[in-house]
């Protein structure tokens, strides 16, 4: 790995000062995606600015309706947390199957949707949950900020403070993973509101997508069987070595049942 | 470089290090507790596994100077009094071990398990144990150990 500037900044302030000072600097949370990436020399910054122990990055609250979960919040601490489990437990679920218990005690909810992987099971969740992303100097809707294959609407310097989420009637999240490494080959999350139903899909294309054609069967009838025939075009999804891209689309039908049915 | 001071297996140390030293370097290279092993470069083995603050991490993917000032435990630091640990004896009694490269990540990970529930399903320790991987034992003497353990802590 190459070496680099190291800073722990006490404050959200002090962090944004010294990003935007540094040549090529980077923010370091749980480091569960970036010290992978720079071990393998993919990433070599000159600055890395720690925010993992900021306190205006943590905490969990509720408020008017919306859960509110701080970035540096652990995956593990999500799936915990007493006031996400009765808020929204499809979430608790989803970051309970995240990697592994070593990368749920570090990796982190802000560090998971700035890295934008493809296969990341929170992009899911921010869309089918009506996400609102808080940073350092501005609020963004989920669906404009996951922009592309690992890019976000982020600007370089910009840090997430919070997410919140929209407290669904029910929701569930169901994935199909990798054997290896638990990635997403396929998830998909469903959420009822008020407002109607969201399916958002992970995994099978190069960016978290809503499944409107399957939002509008569900609004009809909330029922697995509503999804009978319902799929997703396989034209824009990801062939690799794990699954082609016909095969995913199978994928996000299947898992969307699954998820109705496990709404209850 | 950066000095970085950290209580390791209950001693005070100080080391100077690079900002890019792993945690797991600075454990086997500065302070030669071999005992943690680096399996992989892509944080999916779970050999290099240790506590810090009390919860398991890997330190091939954690920087020395993020545990400035922590409380870190590793293989080194289970056996007291030249007693072995419940979870290390359990492995030794049920063969939870063949070649042993896997054994110091799985036994601190299974000893952070027990920390959180002392009575966990062969379910839960199959996927609690999801971050460590064995090419020896097929696991299943692994979970059978971690259950003697569990049972021995119970009693
Ligand atoms: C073995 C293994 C298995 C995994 N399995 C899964 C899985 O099944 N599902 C899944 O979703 N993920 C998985 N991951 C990824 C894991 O969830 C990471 O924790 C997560 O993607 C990154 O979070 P982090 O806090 O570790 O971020 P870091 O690695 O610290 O940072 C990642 C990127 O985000 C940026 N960043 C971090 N915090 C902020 C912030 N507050 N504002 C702006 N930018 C920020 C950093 O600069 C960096 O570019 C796995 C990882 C490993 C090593
Ligand atoms: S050495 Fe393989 S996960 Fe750390
Ligand atoms: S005993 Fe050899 S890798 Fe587990």
């Amino acid at each position: 790995m190459q070496n680099f500037a190291f800073h722990r900044p006490k404050s959200l302030s002090e962090a944004v000062s010294a990003l935007k000072q540094a040549d090529e600097g980077k923010l370091l949370s749980g480091g569960q995606s970036l010290i992978p990436v720079m071990k393998l020399n993919l990433a070599a910054p000159s600055d890395l600015v720690c925010i993992s122990s900021l306190d205006e990055l943590r905490g969990i609250r509720t408020e008017a309706g919306r859960l509110i979960i701080g970035a540096a919040t652990t995956h593990g601490e999500v799936d915990a947390s007493a006031e996400v489990k009765t808020a929204i437990p499809a979430l608790a679920d989803l970051a309970a199957g995240i990697g592994d218990p070593q990368v749920r005690n570090r990796g982190t909810l802000g560090g998971s949707i700035a890295h934008n992987d493809p296969a990341a099971d929170y992009p899911a969740a921010v869309v089918a949950l009506d996400g609102e992303i808080a940073t350092d100097r501005r609020t963004i809707k989920a669906e404009a900020f996951f922009s592309g294959m690992f890019e976000t609407a982020l600007d370089d310097d910009e840090i997430i403070v919070a997410v919140s989420f929209a407290v669904p009637d029910r929701a569930a999240y169901a994935k199909f993973p990798n054997p290896a490494s638990r990635f997403a080959v396929v998830g998909v999350m469903v959420a009822q509101h008020k407002s109607g139903t969201r399916v958002a899909v992970v995994g099978a294309g190069a960016n978290v997508f809503r499944a409107t054609d399957m939002e509008k069967a569900l609004d009809g009838s909330f029922d697995p069987s509503a999804l009978d025939g319902v799929a997703v075009s396989a034209d824009e999804l990801t062939t690799d070595l794990q699954a082609s891209a016909q095969y995913r689309a199978h994928l996000v039908t299947v898992m969307a049942k699954r998820a109705v049915a496990a709404c209850g | 470089m950066a000095t970085v001071s950290m209580r390791v297996n209950g001693k005070a140390v100080s080391a100077d290090v690079e900002p890019a030293t792993l945690l797991a370097e600075l454990l086997r290279e500065k302070l030669g507790l071999t005992g943690t092993h680096v399996g992989c470069d892509t944080s999916q083995c779970g050999a290099c596994v240790v506590h810090v603050g009390g919860k398991s991490v890997k330190s091939c993917t954690m920087l020395a100077v993020e545990a400035d000032g922590a409380e870190v435990k590793t293989i080194e630091g289970l056996a007291e009094n030249g007693q072995l640990h419940p979870v290390q004896e359990a492995f030794r009694e049920h063969h939870g071990l063949q070649c042993g490269f896997c054994t110091p990540g799985m036994i601190m990970s299974a000893v952070d398990l027990l920390a959180r529930t002392s009575d966990p399903s062969e379910r839960e320790i199959r996927d609690w144990l999801e971050g460590n991987l064995c090419r020896c034992t097929g696991y299943h003497n692994i979970v059978k150990a971690v259950q003697a353990a569990a049972r021995a802590g119970r009693e």
